[in-house]
């Protein structure tokens, strides 16, 4: 969610010149931006209103279970959620960025490899999340014997959000004026003291905020932890790297099949918790971009 | 308002739903928590000694809240053995089983000829368990006043290949009945139910007309058939008991008289040809290990209060008693 924040007075004083025009243009793109405010807020309510009756402490504390609906709880899906993000964030995040200065600071983008390098990101960026659940499954899971386990999770969610967080950091590092690279090169700083004392500090509110919007994501897939065979009943939180696990989107796919009225509710419930901690992450990125930006 | 100070409103509102959302927890009831209860109910029961370990478990859908009712009872003894149950269906479960990526795979249909071949050729031995009973259900809407009671021949005459864009309106099945359109709901080609279906209605597993609503979400078609006149569908029992308000289940003769889906009519194996097993297939080398020993002891000690407590229908004392035997068999074999 961009904030892109034109100046107001340059519309005002175009307005006057063609009134007519000017205001279509104007209802079409608040029209635009309404469209998407009314969906969320519709399915917002209706989440809530329908999961009302389960939004307590029963969600976090308790395990998911069959026989008691009335009281199962998603305490396993929220934690092995936690945990996927927590581990994706740890390999995605530092292999993203160091890529991305490579590719805006280092690589020669006369060269045919680092021009291809550049094009396979972009198409990675496109790839469907399905498809590197098939290539979790067969290379992660199966070829490397990690099995169905918390690191092959992560590992395949890692692929899948690293192509975004590249992009994201490399446009960060882009918009670093180029006369900050050259007064610090200019005062005698190496290339990489130039990279690690100015042009990381001052583009760290645009990466934070893509590689959690990026994070933020990978957060609703459920496309391939299915793929994976990644349990949808599991009634114990993950210990560690190599424990089995479930996430929350699986499990509110599984309970939205069952026939017992109680688990729609469950259900509307879970969708609520998987909305506040994506909220909370998205004000996170908000936060950090408020705080740390600079204009030049 | 300046550019910034909307920013932070936004990140206030954000915060507020967030915190909102937390607050909600505040009205939850101490007591109410089913992992402490268990937690409590293990420390009784501590004289068998504490067991540990995973028993990965994979497979059908259908049969899943089955073993996961068994998992929730055996952690009231064994709280240290995980379970976790996945849900990749029949095929996606056997595929699994056979690549020895799992212990005990669900299944809502025997094991295929090529599904055992794959077993075979990675040395995986496995037995066949025959856990519960489940009656294929026939429903129609609650406005349905003509079909109460439909043979198996008319059913082939409306989900079979050929009927295809013929097979149109209730009269194209039997023409006693009203030219009302029939909607036909059922579950996706990649379901067991579906294998099922058309192998015992159709004659050959797989041959189905395709212009129906097909859904992988069996809420879907109660949803489907209960809104439309003319609509019929099948799933497994529970769907229908837990919405017996909304639709109608049809009964069926397969010959000898009209037969409604119930548990004594699937126990009893009157209810043909749609009264199904439904099967769990532990491998024979995870059985060794003590803990999976002793949640297939349990799983077959416990099969009909797990069924009931599952809402699935239990087994009749002659499958029950064939259930221990085969546990015992495998036990000795291994």
């Amino acid at each position: 969610m961009a904030i892109l924040s034109t100046p107001r007075s340059t519309v005002q004083l175009a307005s006057k010149g063609r009134p007519l025009k000017e205001h279509l243009f104007r209802i079409a793109l608040l029209a635009s931006l309404a469209i998407a405010i009314v969906f969320l807020t519709m399915l917002v309510v209706y989440v809530v209103e329908e999961g009302w009756p389960r939004l307590d402490a029963r969600l976090w504390e308790n395990q998911p279970s069959i026989r008691r609906p009335e009281n199962a709880g998603i305490q396993s899906g929220i934690f092995g959620t936690l945990w996927i993000i927590g581990l994706t964030a740890l390999m995605a995040l530092p292999t993203g960025i160091l890529a991305a200065i490579y590719l805006e600071e280092y690589a020669d983008k006369t060269k045919w490899y680092n021009r291809l390098i550049e094009l396979n990101i972009s198409n990675l960026a496109a790839v469907p999340s399905i498809v590197y659940g098939i290539l979790g499954l067969g290379m992660i899971a199966r070829w490397m014997q990690f099995g169905f386990t918390v690191m092959t999770g992560a590992m395949t969610i890692s692929l899948l959000v690293l192509p975004i967080v590249i992009i994201s950091a490399r446009e960060a590092i882009r918009a670093v004026p180029a006369s900050i690279r050259e007064g610090s090169l200019a005062l005698g700083a190496t290339q990489w003291q130039t990279i690690y004392r100015q042009v990381l500090p001052a583009s760290i509110p645009g990466i934070a905020t893509g590689s959690i919007l990026a994070l933020s994501r990978a957060i609703g897939e459920a496309a391939p932890f299915l793929m994976l065979g990644a349990a949808t009943l599991v009634r114990f939180n993950p210990e560690g790297v190599w424990s089995n696990f479930s996430v929350l989107p699986l499990q509110i796919y599984n309970f939205i099949t069952r026939p017992q009225e109680e688990f729609a509710v469950l259900a509307a419930a879970a969708i609520v918790i998987l909305l506040a901690i994506l909220l909370l992450m998205n004000s996170v990125a908000i936060w950090l971009r408020n705080r740390y930006q600079k204009r030049w | 308002m300046t550019s910034g100070q909307r920013r932070l409103s936004a990140v206030a509102t954000a915060a507020l739903v967030v915190s909102l959302a937390a607050a909600c927890g505040g009205n939850a009831k101490p007591g109410s928590s089913d992992s402490t209860s268990s937690a409590a109910a293990s420390s009784d029961s501590q004289a068998g000694g504490q067991l540990s370990g995973e028993i990965k478990v994979d497979g059908s859908s259908t049969v899943a809240p089955l073993t996961q009712a068994a998992t929730e009872l055996f952690g009231e003894e064994q709280p240290q053995v995980k379970i976790p149950v996945g849900t990749s269906g029949t095929g996606g479960g056997f595929e699994r089983f056979c690549a020895g990526e799992t212990d005990i795979s669900n299944a809502s249909r025997p094991i295929k000829d090529e599904e055992k071949a794959a077993c075979e050729a990675k040395g995986i031995k496995f037995t066949e368990l025959t856990v519960a009973t489940d009656a294929l259900t026939v429903v129609v809407s609650k406005e349905n006043d003509w079909a109460t009671c439909l043979t198996t021949d008319q059913l082939k005459k409306m989900w079979e290949p050929a009927a295809e864009g013929k097979v149109k309106t209730w009269k194209d099945v039997d023409p006693k009945f009203p030219a009302e359109e029939l909607k036909l709901y059922g579950p996706g080609t990649d379901s067991g139910t579906f294998d099922y279906f058309t192998d015992e209605i159709n004659g050959e597993e797989g041959a189905s007309r395709k212009d129906y609503s097909p859904s992988e979400n069996d809420n879907d078609i109660v949803t489907g058939v209960s809104g439309t006149k003319g609509g019929l569908g099948y799933f497994g029992f529970t769907y229908f008991e837990e919405n017996a308000d909304k639709l109608k289940a049809v009964e069926v003769d397969s010959g000898s008289g009209c037969v409604a889906p119930s548990v004594e009519t699937a126990q009893g194996g009157t209810y043909t040809p749609l009264a199904r097993p439904l099967f769990i297939y532990p491998s024979a080398t995870a059985a060794k290990r003590p803990e999976v020993a002793a949640f297939l002891d349990y799983y077959a000690g416990n099969i009909n209060a797990i069924a009931k407590d599952a809402k699935f229908i239990p087994l009749n004392a002659e499958q029950e008693a064939k259930l221990k035997a085969d546990i015992t068999a495998l036990k000795s074999q291994s």
